[in-house]
């Protein structure tokens, strides 16, 4: 026994000695506490939840085509995951749930019409150029389920694009027109407030429904899984246009309205968006993330041949966000004014 | 908490970010400050504070009293050393300390007649420390620097840094106001809440002395809110006295001298700098105490009180013991540690020292003990760093430690430079929010180190 074990077990107390081992005393650097209840797997399990109404209202919605979207993302996500950590020959890392959370997100941006190889095939390219490229999680520029979703678009864009939405077969009635947005976009229609809210209406099978993205995200934001920096300033980016726009074409309110709850926009700005990996880290940056995104998704509206920009403009951001965190870092406390 | 009470101040009584964490003061809050007997040796290290090492006065084999000084600070930032016991000088030894430095020490062995310990802490209670009610007018402020540095005090919150040179009255950096510190943000300490609750006397007697040596127009004693019974007393005994007392909000790091003097003036000292290049000197209320009873009583700093708690000890505490006592003999004292113990700390667990080698001896510096069970612990289970910002909002100086510390494990110590390595205070804020476990605080160090080396190039 060294000298140390000695002196630790003549340390403790005697009616705890006889015929015990010493206790086993090890050193490490300070703070030798940490709060418990912060996690990696924790913060992934709450967005999940924070992401159930969302899947709950798509579930109701589309039914089977929903079931069938989250189930072929998730699947594939783990599975591109495994085989990709496996190929680098790194420890294995599903246990941190991300790769569950990127298979959600990608399940839910999907329309409900696209065959199961789409979804399968976005997953893998998320996951693996999205995400392990770069050296796995947290090392990513870019958010893996956008860059899945992004190449499938392109590459499948019948089964993707607009008419992806409107040939669903069997489903209710409200779910097999064209979505809110390219009516809007389109054909000059505008679909009504409360049905965009509630979510009787087309699109993604996650965002049709705006309410249940602002109840989700607001559970997050009140956890503080994600910051509130990021959909404040993209809704109030995008609102501040989609005003002007409004008060410039004579809309009354119905112009704003729309834009703020129809498409991806709640889902975007409060699940996609908010990615803590791929979104700056202080508060100021999350501002300018946000007033970003907001600016660069109501010009895709407005001035290109997508119905929809949340997508490419979440992935745009995300290459700026180096830039952003370069622009401000913060000064400390005392730091003498240069 | 309905006690936050800041009148007249221009700080908001609080600082931003930082965090809360369980404070566990619980533990020993309630337990009376007790006195260990005269130990058999002492060891006393040459370094026991921040800056040049004392010179030793005494030769192996001489006999010392109590109070003696047997270790000379000869430097301007440096603190003599006294004997806490009567005895016979031993051989010097060599004692490596919890904070890692190994040390030349006195060691001196009990011999003849020694004054029992229980007269020096009652000495320390007296309750009429404030008769003279003019505010010690007939001490003149030199005199009262002098006092203090040959009596070896030096800060006893932690950093250990020479009072003496905190309150040396200079003519080109003018003192406005003392602050006086019993915030004890630490978990599981709590020796300063125990000396304000039992000798706030003391405490505002050596506040009154020490603010009259740098001239101080205010002398505050900042108390954070959740030490209602402290505060109480402190504000008897400080009636009619010039002292006030301010009562802050509970946050760690509140005792953090840069903190404290934001949260009470609003002011922020410069980085690299002291409180002095803010017009502030910030003393620990047991720095006060011990000055009051070296300038009225003349006697040198000999004794502290320290806190040994944590789960890992079988009866937590609060001690009165003589400085140079083993750390095995303290925790004997506190009955032993339990078969779960884990880690043992000099000081608290946020940023306290751990060590395995319990023959090195209490300091000065040392506010305390704790002893952390394996469930206790900060478990060192690492992923990867999910950029949540996490540490950005906890973090007190207003910096981006997941950068800092990732530009260290990287050795980029340029990027570290650019994101202001340096302003870190290693106050552990990050790493205890830290979803991925990361250790922090110890790139960052590793991150300051490569970056000196990079600067000398």
């Amino acid at each position: 026994m060294s000298d140390t074990n000695r002196q630790i077990d003549s340390a403790m107390s005697p009616e705890n000695r006889p015929g015990r081992k010493p206790p086993f005393i090890h050193v490490a650097p300070s703070p030798h506490i940490s709060d418990s209840r912060a996690g990696t797997q924790r913060m992934m399990l709450d967005v999940i939840l924070g992401l159930s109404p969302a899947i709950l209202v798509s579930l109701y919605l589309f039914r089977f085509y929903a079931l069938k979207q989250l189930i072929v993302c998730v699947v594939a996500c783990l599975a591109a995951e495994y085989l990709f950590v496996r190929m680098r020959g790194k420890s294995f890392t599903l246990k941190d749930c991300s790769a569950i959370v990127t298979g959600v997100i990608l399940g839910l941006s999907m329309p409900g019409s696209a065959p199961w190889f789409v979804g399968a095939l976005a997953s893998v390219v998320g996951i693996g150029i999205g995400k392990i490229i770069f050296g796995g999680v947290g090392m990513n520029i870019f958010n893996p389920a956008m860059v899945g979703r992004a190449f499938v678009m392109i590459a499948f864009a019948q089964l993707m694009g607009a008419g992806a939405y409107e040939n669903l077969t069997g489903l209710v009635d409200a779910v097999s027109g064209a979505t809110p947005l390219s009516a809007l976009k389109f054909n000059g229609v505008h679909t009504g407030i409360a049905p965009l809210f509630m979510g009787v209406t087309n699109g993604s099978i996650g965002e049709v429904s705006a309410g249940a993205c602002i109840l989700g995200g607001l559970y997050l934001i009140y956890r503080k899984t994600v910051s509130w920096q990021i959909p404040a300033s993209i809704l109030i980016t995008v609102a501040l246009i989609a005003a002007i726009t409004d008060i410039a074409g004579g809309y009354q309110g119905l112009f704003l309205l729309h834009h703020l709850f129809a498409g991806a926009l709640m889902f975007g700005a409060f699940f996609i968006a908010t990615d803590p990996v791929t979104s700056p880290l202080t508060a100021k940056g999350k501002m300018m993330f946000g007033a970003g995104t907001g600016c660069l998704i109501m010009v895709i509206r407005l001035f290109s041949g997508y119905p929809e920009g949340v997508m490419f403009a979440v992935l745009i951001m995300n290459a700026i966000t180096p830039l952003i965190n370069r622009w401000t870092i913060p000064q400390p406390l005392g730091q003498r004014e240069v | 908490m309905g006690l936050f009470k800041l009148k007249g101040f221009p700080g908001s009584g609080s600082f931003p970010h930082g965090i809360h964490p369980p404070d566990n003061k619980a533990l020993s809050v309630n337990m009376a400050v007790e006195v260990m007997e005269t130990p058999r040796t002492v060891t006393l290290p040459l370094l026991q504070h921040l800056g040049v090492p004392c010179k030793q006065i005494v030769k192996s084999g001489e006999t010392v009293s109590y109070g003696q000084m047997v270790g000379k600070g000869e430097a301007f930032v440096s603190a003599s050393l006294h004997a806490p016991i009567a005895g016979k000088v031993k051989r010097n030894t060599m004692v490596t300390l919890p904070n890692g430095r190994h040390l030349d020490a006195i060691t001196i062995q009990a011999e003849g007649e020694q004054i029992p310990p229980e007269r020096i802490w009652e000495e320390v209670k007296f309750t009429e420390w404030l008769r003279p009610m003019d505010s010690f007018s007939d001490y003149e402020p030199m005199d009262i620097v002098k006092k203090i540095q040959s009596s070896g005090i030096v800060g006893l919150g932690g950093a250990a840094f020479p009072t003496h040179v905190k309150v040396m009255p200079n003519d080109t950096r003018v003192i406005d106001t003392l602050i006086v510190n019993g915030c004890e943000c630490e978990p599981y300490l709590t020796c300063d809440y125990r000396l304000m609750v039992e000798a706030p006397e003391a405490i505002v007697a050596g506040a009154l002395l020490a603010g009259r040596a740098v001239s101080a127009r205010e002398i505050v004693i900042c108390v954070e809110d959740n030490k209602p019974e402290a505060i109480r007393r402190l504000q008897d005994a400080a009636r009619q006295t010039v002292a006030q007392i301010v009562v802050l909000k509970t946050k760690y790091p509140q005792g953090s001298e840069k903190h404290l003097v934001k949260a009470v003036l609003g002011l922020e000292i410069p980085l690299g700098g002291l409180p002095a290049d803010a017009a502030v000197a910030v003393s620990n209320v047991q720095t006060m105490a011990t000055v009051a009873r070296s300038i009225i009583n003349d006697i040198p700093m000999t004794h502290r009180v320290i806190s040994v708690s944590g789960r890992g000890i079988c009866n937590p505490k609060n001690i009165f013991v003589p400085i140079g006592v083993s750390l095995a003999e303290v925790v004997d004292f506190c009955g032993g540690l339990t078969p779960d113990a884990a880690r043992i700390i000099s000081g608290g667990p946020m940023m306290g020292f751990s060590f395995s080698d319990l023959s090195a001896p209490v300091t000065k510096g040392a506010s305390g003990l704790t002893v952390l069970t394996h469930e206790e612990v900060r478990r060192a289970e690492e992923t990867h760093c999910v950029r949540c910002g996490r540490c950005v909002d906890a973090c007190p100086m207003n910096l981006v430690p997941t950068r800092l510390a990732l530009a260290a494990r990287y050795n980029n110590p340029e990027l570290a430079g650019q994101y202001h390595i340096r302003a870190c205070v290693e106050c552990g804020c990050c790493a205890y929010v830290c979803p991925a476990k990361l250790n922090l605080v110890q790139l960052i160090r590793a991150g300051k180190v490569q970056l000196n080396a990079w600067e000398r190039r």
